[in-house]
């Protein structure tokens, strides 16, 4: 880990009971600066945080915002819950799989994209809805292509 | 002012800062409560108010805080978690309340600790909210400036840190003691219950944990009283609630009505009726983990036991709505896989059952499926019923499909027997 992320960790210490609860969080930072956690890096936590990186391994692979394969360098979510899929959402995703020429889950061939479903984004009444790169985009029309890659 | 929670929300700005917030009597609710009131006599305002959890389970917040054991042991205190991991599909209140007004939470969070003394408070918001956790740090830094928040805060005796702690995403984690297993950095499994949270949660200590609409409430209620904020609702319910509504409708949003509005306002007025060319078919009155009611239960007034008598529950009290020219069956299909996908594995009923219950969705809309399907199905429902799995999420993720089976067979069995949709599906 570098000095960077091991400061970013210790800051978070504090905050908790103990070391092991700042698992999730210290997964999170090292995904920050590194796009996504390799086993290197989740022994590398694991130590710090003096758990088994098997422990720590349940951890990374549980939750969905955790990325144990390198992922390209803009992440496309697209929501795949009630009130996407009915306004049309998966078939939207599809056209944009299609353009980039990627199956769900997958990475385009130049790095630059990825492409993974997630759960209601929390913004039912702008559906359609995805998210780039954290960054929420409503109202996704048969644009999208144009609407999420700016093409 | 009969909207407090959204009395700050404007279309002029992106949101409120903390001198928008004092200049409608902002943080005048925690002075009241620090300064003129103890801790007892603050957890019995709110018992007086009627105020009830708004996540979706009702639980009235004033009985719950009141359930916290008195510690003697001052190095032991008890915390306050606020349950901002919104991600019940179709739910879209508490993003409003985070991004708009994030003092407005703080505040509640203050005083909502004040009244069981916890000196810690941590916020568990969803990863994905990040224009939420950018305003809430901003917020934060503010409040401690200003001495809300922090050491001897308004110079009383109390001090409360508030800490935010973003998630990195599972739906189970909006069950209690699961998300109180992901704070402590775990797999977000749900715990055995009994011990309640109240009694023994975070790291073994007393813990409340309450919804960001729920704690948005509490300084309302300081300022203005238990009998003014009972007076906001228009039944039984006390105060006002965040409804929403989408789907095929004209105007899909959120707005902040009397608890007690009828269904039928909700839709029609506020969501301004169906697009053209769609009828209603029927809704999820509350998000993906409640009944379905049809357009003959329009007039119920949105409260918490008048629509579990109507054979649902408010839940969220964001509709879906379900148009005539989206196949419900294709719509439970899309409902389960997102329940078979959250499980979170950890008992036999939900794990197994979920996907069997995906699988048998499929085939049906497939074209593979069989008579007996829809007996399986219904025993399914049964089986992961209320008292059968280790927490909710499986009793919820049912009934959407109970009611399903039950007001929309016909759908069913179209496919079965003449392999094609009843209506024109999406
Ligand atoms: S009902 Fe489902 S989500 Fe709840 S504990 Fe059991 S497996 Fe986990
Ligand atoms: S269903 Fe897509 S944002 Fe809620």
């Amino acid at each position: 880990m570098s000095a960077t992320e091991i400061d970013e960790i210790n800051a978070e210490l504090p905050h908790y009971e103990d070391k092991s609860a700042v698992s999730i969080e210290a997964l999170k930072i090292v995904q920050k600066h590194r796009g996504w956690v390799s086993d290197d890096s989740l022994t590398a936590i694991a130590e710090y945080l003096k758990i088994s990186p098997a422990q720590l391994e349940g951890v990374a692979t549980f939750y969905n915002l955790i990325y144990r394969r390198p992922v390209g360098n803009t992440v496309i979510h697209v929501c795949d819950s009630v009130s996407c899929w009915m306004l049309g959402g998966d078939r939207l995703r599809d056209k944009l799989c299609r353009h980039l020429n990627v199956k769900l889950g997958e990475t385009s061939q130049d790095g630059e994209y990825t492409v993974l479903p997630i759960v209601c984004l929390g913004a039912c009444d702008r559906a359609p809805v995805a998210m780039v790169n954290g960054e929420l985009r409503p109202d996704l029309t048969d644009n999208i292509v144009q609407e999420l890659l700016g093409e | 002012m009969d909207r407090p929670l959204t009395q700050n929300i404007r279309a002029d700005r992106d949101f409120a800062t903390l001198a928008d917030y004092r200049k409608t009597g902002g943080y005048e609710g925690l002075r009241k409560a620090v300064t003129d009131l103890g801790p007892k006599a603050v957890q019995q305002w709110v018992k007086d108010a009627g105020l009830r959890g708004r996540g979706g389970a009702g639980f009235g917040t004033g009985l719950k805080w009141s359930l916290v054991p008195i510690d003697p042991a001052p190095d032991h205190p008890p915390y306050l978690v606020v349950n901002a991991d919104e991600m019940e599909p179709g739910t879209f209140k508490d993003r409003l309340l985070l991004e708009k007004d994030p003092h407005q939470l703080l505040e509640g969070i203050a005083i909502a600790a004040y009244a069981i003394q916890a000196q810690t408070a941590y916020i568990f918001l969803r990863g994905e909210y990040r224009l939420a956790a950018e305003r809430l740090t901003r917020a934060l830094q503010e409040a401690r400036a200003a001495h809300y928040v922090g050491a001897h805060l308004l110079d009383s005796d109390f001090s409360l840190d508030i800490h935010l702690h973003t998630s990195a995403g599972r739906y189970i984690c909006g069950e209690e003691s699961a998300l109180l297993n992901a704070l402590e950095g775990k797999r977000a499994t749900p715990r055995p219950k009994p011990p309640f949270a109240v009694v023994s949660g975070l790291w073994g200590r007393p813990t409340v944990v309450n919804n960001v609409e729920t704690i948005c409430n509490v300084p309302h209620i300081l300022r203005h009283g238990a009998d003014w904020y009972k007076g906001l609702g228009r039944g039984a319910d006390a105060g006002t609630k965040l409804f929403g509504a989408s789907g095929r409708v004209k105007r899909p949003g959120l707005w902040e009505l009397p608890m007690g509005t009828p269904i039928r306002e909700i839709l029609e007025e506020h969501a301004g009726g169906m697009k053209d060319g769609y009828q209603l078919r029927g809704f999820l009155p509350g998000g993906a983990s409640t009944d379905f009611l049809l357009p003959e239960h329009l007039d119920v007034p949105m409260e918490f036991d008048t629509v579990a008598k109507a054979g649902s529950r408010m839940g969220t009290g964001t509709i879906i709505v379900l148009d005539d020219k989206t196949c419900p069956v294709r719509m439970v299909l899309n409902l389960e896989r997102f329940f078979a996908q959250e499980s979170c594995g950890w008992c036999t009923p939900c794990r197994d059952g979920l996907p069997w219950t995906v699988t048998l969705l499929q085939d049906i809309v497939e074209g593979r499926g069989r008579p007996e399907d829809l007996d399986t199905l219904a025993g399914l429902t049964r089986m992961l019923g209320p008292g059968n799995t280790f927490c909710a999420l499986a009793p919820g993720a049912m009934e959407p499909l109970q009611s399903a089976l039950k007001y929309f067979r016909e759908d069913f069995e179209r496919y079965i027997f003449q392999n094609r949709p009843l209506k024109e599906a999406v």
